[in-house]
């Protein structure tokens, strides 16, 4: 069994958010989204300023498996992106929840947290699969 | 479930993801699939490969009827043990399974086919011999491991005796041979030195055990592909099945046409193919970010034609991919990636071999 920590929030496309308490959100995407890519071997990142709806594809993770994309799980403006991907996409897989991460969103309207799924119900998510 | 090899446990045990492989449950990865890749390229690694079948075959005219089966000629096998790549064709020249086949003598012959054509080839087998003074055997007591890699010499010499490792020292490439309980043969599909390893299944487990605490890497199914694909080695089912010939799937080489006189099943096709003309298979090499993969089309100057199998090349940084085109392709072509044309150079199909780049 995969870790999925509380303290996250989850989209059930596989992104975790991590509220950092000043109106922005830093997104990745869980550990269980890494098992099932495997090992990743680019990761597309969207540029710092674009504005972003909840649901678009604005990040692509390709493993050897598959390219696969990545959903902003809340509508707002790119801040930050996690530019040492570029040369250790591996970073994904071995520490999706901390280094691995792929950008950091300001959100338009904090409480679209609400929408999102708390670590149970994610790992319910998976179970169905 | 599916079939299980004799290491089933010992795959679960070292950690692997084991996946379906046509019917069989089979590791995937140990962990990381390019740290597999890499060791291989690097040191040494390990495969299970016991799902492969193995087939013996014997009998006064085991040469004629594998002459007759093979698109290959075995009669240009002169030496004891020595190997040779091949394909079994179907009356269309179409590819029911390409195969190494060893030369004992005359009358005794080792086939090595793949597994996930396994019941077909051995229907095959069994119908086209049925007209030819021989036995076939499908030995299944048998497992194999294929251990790949610069270090491989290094690494078998700690599991065997001085004097088992003295009768494999020096062996050429491509050749196989009886030492002990074990069938010794310095085959791969990695393009790296190495040895495949047929062993008793009884002993199998043990000798797993001995590589890896010789500090070789269990390898998968993950890396195998990979290998392979940078090698430029086909897959059967991916780049090669019973609707294509060998002239389509840059095994031509494999087809001795000569001498002129030599019947096999699916020569007639093969020489009406080889008038008419027909599409190839070529390699792809695309530098920028991205991963070319199996199906996506290919747009080459006098048509269209589909990678065939596609991956990131951990040796390389970028992605390759085999491809099946029109004849008349030109040095670059474009390949429909998400829904984008993006351009990739056209190369023969091989781009890695001993740890080198050789593009």
């Amino acid at each position: 069994m995969s870790n999925i920590p509380a303290d996250l929030k989850y989209a059930s496309t596989h992104e975790w958010v991590r509220d950092e308490g000043d109106g922005t959100f830093t997104v990745g995407i869980s550990e269980h989204a890494q098992e099932l890519l495997g090992d990743m071997v680019f990761v597309e990142l969207p540029d710092v300023g674009d504005k972003v709806e909840t649901g678009d594809d604005i990040a692509v993770a390709e493993s050897v498996k598959a390219a696969s994309d990545i959903y902003a799980p809340m509508a707002g403006e790119i801040v930050a992106v996690n530019e040492d991907l570029e040369d250790a996409p591996e970073t994904v897989n071995n520490d999706s929840y901390g280094d691995g991460w792929l950008f950091r969103i300001k959100a338009d309207d904090s409480s679209e947290l609400e929408n999102l799924l708390d670590a149970n119900a994610y790992e319910a998510s998976i179970d169905e699969d | 479930m599916g079939s299980k090899t004799p290491l089933y446990d010992a795959h679960v045990k070292a950690g692997a993801k084991m996946v379906d492989f046509h019917g069989w449950d089979m590791p995937l990865n140990y962990g990381s699939q390019i740290e597999e890749h890499h060791a291989v390229r690097r040191d040494c690694g390990v495969f299970d490969v016991s799902h492969m079948t193995i087939v013996d075959v014997e009998g006064p005219q085991a040469q004629a009827f594998l002459r007759y089966l093979l698109a290959n000629d075995v009669a240009k096998l002169k030496t004891e043990g020595k190997a040779q790549y091949t394909s079994m064709l179907n009356e269309n020249g179409g590819v029911i399974d390409d195969l190494i086949v060893y030369h004992f003598s005359e009358t005794s012959y080792r086939m090595v086919v793949n597994s996930a054509t396994r019941d077909r080839d051995l229907a095959w087998i069994e119908k086209v011999a049925a007209d030819f003074d021989v036995t076939t055997k499908e030995r299944d007591d048998m497992g194999m491991l294929a251990l790949q890699g610069p270090n491989a010499a290094e690494k078998i010499q700690k599991v065997l005796s001085s004097e088992q490792y003295a009768e494999i020292d020096g062996m050429k490439p491509f050749v196989g041979k009886d030492v002990g309980d074990y069938f010794i043969a310095t085959t791969g599909y990695t393009g790296e030195k190495g040895y495949e390893i047929v062993v008793p299944a009884s002993q199998l487990e043990t000798l797993w055990n001995q590589l890896l605490e010789a500090d070789v890497a269990p390898c998968g199914l993950g890396a195998r592909d990979t290998l392979r694909l940078e090698a430029g080695m086909n897959l059967y089912g991916q780049d090669m099945d019973e609707n294509i010939t060998p002239l389509e799937a840059n095994m031509g080489w494999s087809v001795a046409f000569e001498p002129a006189d030599r019947d096999f099943i699916g020569r007639k096709a093969l020489e009406q193919k080889k008038a008419e003309g027909h599409d190839k298979l070529v390699g792809l090499v695309m530098e920028e970010k991205g991963v070319l993969r199996h199906g996506q089309k290919v747009t080459v100057e006098g048509g269209e034609g589909i990678i065939t199998s596609g991956t990131f090349s951990p040796t390389l940084g970028f992605s390759v991919a085999m491809a099946r085109v029109p004849a008349s392709v030109g040095d670059t072509a474009d390949v429909e990636m998400r829904k984008k044309q993006v351009p990739v150079k056209v190369v023969k199909p091989g781009f890695v071999r001993n740890g080198q780049s050789v593009l």
